[in-house]
């Protein structure tokens, strides 16, 4: 039976609430309100997980979100399980389950722990100089690498909880609710202003709020009762909104924040049910005020990882806040007062403190004199230079400093211990400040970097801002919230404070110790097992920037970020390199500031509303008869119909053979659509287009192909000219947005003398394409009244007309080849006219067919698809289609670039057509085009860009673009593959009609 | 994340709009009468500053208008927003 560390009741505690939770498997109690971290220390339980890459046993190090041991994976095994999730953070419910990670087969007897023994063999840098050598051996090594790394395991089921956003929009945001943020929210809400106040923790006043010591007095009353009176009162303003259980992840610029709010992970799993986990806030404040506090920083000396040694405001805090001892026989190390606050806190509670290392050799001080009264010794200007003890800490060995603080002298005095705090003295939590894009100072006297210039309307407050002492806290917040805030008072302007702290501090970033660097194991990131030795062998090596010696380290690189030890790296990096602090900048420090989950990031759009798609007017049809579907920019196209079990090539064989035998349907609905009007409108399309618009009659199609200014194929499409100053363009499914927004940038911008209106109408009308030798029957039924004759309704032209009494455009335009009509409808109309199309064409075998067909009719005509035949390289030249560019028009987008130097080579990849020798075998599109495969190396010529089996021609056909094809006609060309190597010819792209006949068939 | 001001909808998030790049980069009245040098200059040569930036941006996904916008690369702020067409302020 474990030890019971609750050593005295706390108001934050309720006593009267057991709740039972599970760790590794065995059943073990707390109390609402604690933290798994504080449940286990109260149940004598340190060791908690084991370290990344040495496997070395680590235990709670701090009380928050600056946790770097003791992470832990939540529920294994279950849809809700999480990996890497602090301890310090978890508020225990009754049925948690956390288990210990990054070991195996336990926590207490870890076959990883091996690295421990192999350290000399594993440096900074190890895995790479190892493993880059052979380089084909990576491979390899990678699989052993991947397997042994890693901390937690990720879920492998879907995510069972609801995740949400919400957008905030307030006057003041304040990050951080201890003492400086409590006092800002009451300012600016007492003003009138809408203030947002958030924290991460369950509850409000920081470290302030269990501060219960005669030493620290605010209007004579101890700070922590004032301030719990402070919080009392703000609850009541209403328009401040608190937000608990809130981290905010991210400072953008513009005083946009994210934050991540926890709303049920703190309720026992069965009362989670319907209700939303996590919000993502998206905060846009006017103003920002940050008081997210510091942290304090650990010591560096050998051998300081054990389990049992932890930051001495961490013991405090679980003393005060939770009740519980980290340890009944406490010795602290310490470079400030700090440690001294803790002790005395313990002496309070009648935990035994053995003894206080301090490395300061004169102090002035009343918190020391009062620890000396209590009969503990305090060793003034020494250092700890080794522990003991595997799984917790059972020994430290002391020594004294040398006047400069460089070495140890004298002999070495041995205690025993089961607990050790520690206390480096403060870091300002600067994160989000930099985030922001504010710039930092470093300040010698306690060697600490602090805000010094702002991005935004923005300030930060308190201790994070190098206020350090509740003195300073007292005195200067409410100077900065005045002027910030432009207020003429505060509540605090006449506030007595007293503190019997003192700033002196004997800083000094890794301390001495009576052994080589080389044999002591000094950590300064814990998590990812980077040592001071690993740091100096970094600059050894030539690595100077901070930003390298992180990556090669690994140094600050943990799930942590390195919150505790990345002032320590940067002091060692300037002590060896011999340049001053500050000189060298920080890491910069990125978001989030803590990790999010991903199910917090996507928030509800997740499953259908991940990535929303469009559907035709006769996307039901299309599901009623089995259509398999293919994703085209944000469509879904039915993709080819399979029918009694066929695969995709047989359907598509099926569907292009009636299509040319007969009659085939296609919705064509998804291309761009975009309404041009305007008395300008022809000479809009002259400009845009590459061929000539003015002398197009009304009523007649073109095709027309668009370019970039630097003359490369963007587009192409059908545009009809319905009126004198009416047109309607067609363009590709991908490309209909962006065309728009080209032609509105042109129009806006460079030819705003215009008067053109565009306007989309892509979703307001479909597009049924009917063609085949029968599909002039077909219509001819569908609209009896419509005069199909060629002399009325020639190839290239358009009706308006009437199927019913509904009113459609009709068109006579192509791109099978064969006789074709596309009917464009007001798309609340347009199933049923498919349905229509369907039951006249029964009896002339109307097949509906998809894209995949599509792509191959056209194909089997040379007809390109842009995007697919051409890649943003290809000119109209270089497609062989130099038919479509006008040589009389002055001017079109693109044309200069037509006769630049390199648009004009010969050389360049151009469009051919390719027929296999073995015509049943069918190229693979994106294949490599090759002359000559003994060349080495092998020149690519090319490569396959559309490739299908013909069943109309019954042989295998090809476009491909080759490296001077135009003049390459009937030359013999090789496609390597893996195993074989393809023989081809090069022919014209039109494989099929080359005369056109089937137009008017 | 930039609140832009719409010189015709006023403030809004910037995931309502899209940057075009550099602003006052006139189309050559004449392209043909170009040598490929003079024309490669206004094809392909664009200012990537560090400071102080003319930009043309779109509110692409409210008014569909373009505008320009000078912008202080180095901290993002928006220094001045005008109509195409407009004379750029002097700085």
């Amino acid at each position: 039976m474990s030890k019971n560390l609750r050593v005295k009741t706390s108001k934050f505690i309720d006593e009267t609430y057991r709740v039972s939770f599970k760790f590794n498997g065995t059943k073990y109690f707390g109390y609402k309100g604690d933290t798994l971290a504080s449940a286990l220390l109260a149940n004598d339980i340190h060791l908690v997980g084991r370290s990344f890459k040495y496997h070395r046993p680590r235990g709670i190090m701090t009380s928050g979100s600056e946790e770097p041991n003791a992470i832990v994976q939540l529920h294994n095994n279950s849809d809700r399980t999480e990996p890497n999730v602090r301890a310090t953070e978890v508020e225990i419910y009754e049925g948690l389950e956390a288990s210990s990670q990054n070991c195996w087969p336990s926590v207490n007897f870890d076959i990883g722990g091996i690295n421990n023994l192999l350290s000399p063999l594993l440096p900074a840098g190890f895995y790479y100089k190892t493993f880059m050598w052979p380089a084909s051996f990576w491979e390899k090594y990678e699989y052993f690498i991947r397997k042994s790394a890693g901390l937690g395991k990720s879920p492998t089921t879907p995510d069972p909880d609801i995740y949400e956003h919400e957008y905030i929009h307030c006057d003041v945001l304040i990050v951080g609710a201890g003492i400086s943020g409590i006092m800002a929210a009451k300012t600016a809400a007492k003003n009138g202003l809408k203030t947002l106040l958030v924290d991460e923790k369950p509850n409000l006043g920081g470290s302030t709020v269990y501060q219960n010591s005669e030493h620290f007095k605010i209007n004579n009353q101890n700070s922590g009762s004032w301030l719990e009176k402070e919080i009392n009162e703000i609850k009541k303003i209403d328009n401040l909104d608190i937000r608990i259980r809130t981290s905010v992840a991210a400072f953008h610029g513009y005083n946009f924040l994210l934050a991540r709010e926890n709303l049920t992970d703190h309720l026992p799993i069965e009362k989670r049910k319907n209700k939303t986990r996590q919000k993502l806030l998206k905060i846009r404040a006017k103003k920002v005020i940050t008081a997210t506090g510091s942290l304090e920083r650990p010591l560096i000396f050998d051998n300081n990882d054990r389990p049992g040694i932890l930051l001495s405001s961490a013991i405090k805090r679980y003393a005060d806040l939770f009740g519980v001892a980290c340890g009944e026989k406490n010795i602290f190390l310490t470079n400030n007062d700090s440690a001294y606050e803790t002790a005395i806190s313990l002496i309070q509670k009648g935990i035994k403190v053995e003894a206080i290392v301090d490395n300061r050799e004169e102090i002035e001080s009343k918190l020391l004199y009062e620890v000396e009264k209590n009969n503990i010794k305090v060793f003034k200007g020494f250092t700890i230079v080794n522990t003991n003890g595997y799984k917790k800490i059972n020994k430290v060995s002391l020594m004294k400093l040398s006047k400069d603080g460089q070495k140890v002298i004298g002999s070495k005095i041995n205690l025993s211990c089961d607990c050790l705090g520690v206390s480096g003295g403060w870091t300002p939590a600067v994160h989000l400040f930099t985030q922001s894009g504010g710039k930092l100072k470093f300040r010698e006297e306690d060697q600490v970097f602090i805000p010094n210039k702002y991005s935004s309307e923005q300030i930060s407050i308190g201790a994070c801002n190098g206020d350090l002492t509740l003195e300073d806290i007292i005195e200067n917040t409410p100077k900065y919230l005045k002027e910030f805030l432009n207020v003429k008072k505060t509540d605090y302007d006449n506030v007595e404070v007293f503190s019997s702290e003192n700033k002196s501090k004997r800083n000094i970033w890794l301390l001495p110790s009576d052994k080589i660097l080389g044999k002591t194991k000094s950590f300064v990131d814990y998590q990812n097992d980077a040592t001071a030795k690993d740091i100096k062998l970094a600059l050894r090596e030539g690595f100077r920037s901070i930003e390298h010696v992180k990556r090669y380290t690994t140094t600050g690189m943990g799930t942590d970020q390195g919150k505790l030890g990345n002032m320590h790296a940067l002091g060692i990096i300037s002590e060896t390199a011999g340049t001053k602090m500050g000189e060298h900048g920080t890491t910069t420090f990125r978001p989030p500031y803590t990790p999010l989950t991903f199910g917090t990031i996507v928030g509800r759009n997740v499953g259908e509303y991940f990535d929303v798609f469009r559907r035709t007017p006769m996307h039901e049809w299309h599901q009623k008869n089995k259509a398999e579907f293919e994703n085209v920019g944000q469509w879904k196209r039915a993709w080819y119909y399979p029918k009694n079990n066929e695969n995709m090539f047989e359907a598509v064989q099926r569907e292009s053979k009636a299509a040319r035998e007969s009659a085939g349907i296609l919705d064509a609905s998804t291309l761009g659509k975009i309404d041009i009007q305007g008395t300008d409108a022809s000479e809009f399309l002259n400009r845009v287009y590459t061929n000539a618009w003015s002398k197009l009659a009304v009523g007649k199609c073109r095709y027309g192909l668009m370019l970039n200014e630097d003359g490369m194929v963007y587009d192409d499409g059908v545009t009809t000219r319905l009126g004198e100053n009416h047109y309607i363009m067609t363009t590709t499914t991908g490309g209909a947005a962006n065309v728009l927004g080209k032609l509105e940038d042109y129009l806006q911008t460079e030819w705003p003398e215009l008067d053109v209106y565009l306007t989309s109408v892509t979703d307001h009308f479909a597009t049924i394409s009917v063609c085949g030798p029968n599909s002039k029957k077909i219509i001819s039924n569908v609209i009896p009244d419509l005069d199909l004759s060629d002399e009325n309704f020639p190839h290239m032209s358009f009706k308006n007309t009437k199927i019913g009494k509904i009113n459609c455009r009709i068109m006579r335009i192509s791109f099978t080849g064969e006789h074709s009509y596309e009917i464009n409808i007001q798309a609340n109309y347009a199933n049923s006219v498919w349905e229509k199309c369907m039951e006249i064409g029964k009896d002339f075998n109307i097949t509906p067919y998809g894209t995949e067909t599509m792509h191959l009719l056209r194909a089997e005509k040379g007809f390109i698809i842009v995007g697919q035949d051409t890649d943003a390289t290809m000119t109209p030249i270089d497609l062989q289609m130099d038919w479509i560019v006008s040589k009389k028009k002055y001017d079109f987008i693109g044309k200069r670039s037509l006769y630049r130097s390199d648009t004009i080579k010969d050389d360049r990849k151009q469009l051919v057509g390719l027929l296999t020798d073995n015509p049943n075998e069918i190229l693979e599109e994106g294949a490599q085009i090759v002359a000559d495969v003994n060349k080495s190396p092998i020149e690519m010529l090319g490569h396959v860009t559309s490739s299908y089996y013909s069943p109309n021609l019954k042989k295998s056909i090809a476009l491909g673009v080759v490296r001077g094809g135009k003049n390459m006609m009937g030359k013999k060309l090789i496609i390597p593959m893996e195993n074989k190597t393809i023989n081809v010819t090069v022919a014209d792209p039109v494989f099929l009609d080359k005369e056109n006949k089937r137009l008017n068939a | 994340m930039f609140i832009i001001n719409c010189p015709f909808c006023g403030e809004r998030e910037q995931s309502e709009f899209k940057a075009g790049g550099e602003a006052h980069i006139e189309r050559p009245r004449q392209p043909t009468e170009l040598s490929d040098d003079e024309w490669a200059e206004y094809l392909f040569m664009r200012k990537n500053i560090k400071g102080i930036q003319f930009e043309r941006w779109n509110h692409i996904h409210g008014c569909r208008k373009w505008f320009n916008m000078v912008r202080d690369t180095s901290n993002d702020e928006i220094k001045a927003i005008y109509k195409m067409g407009e004379k750029p302020p002097v700085k």
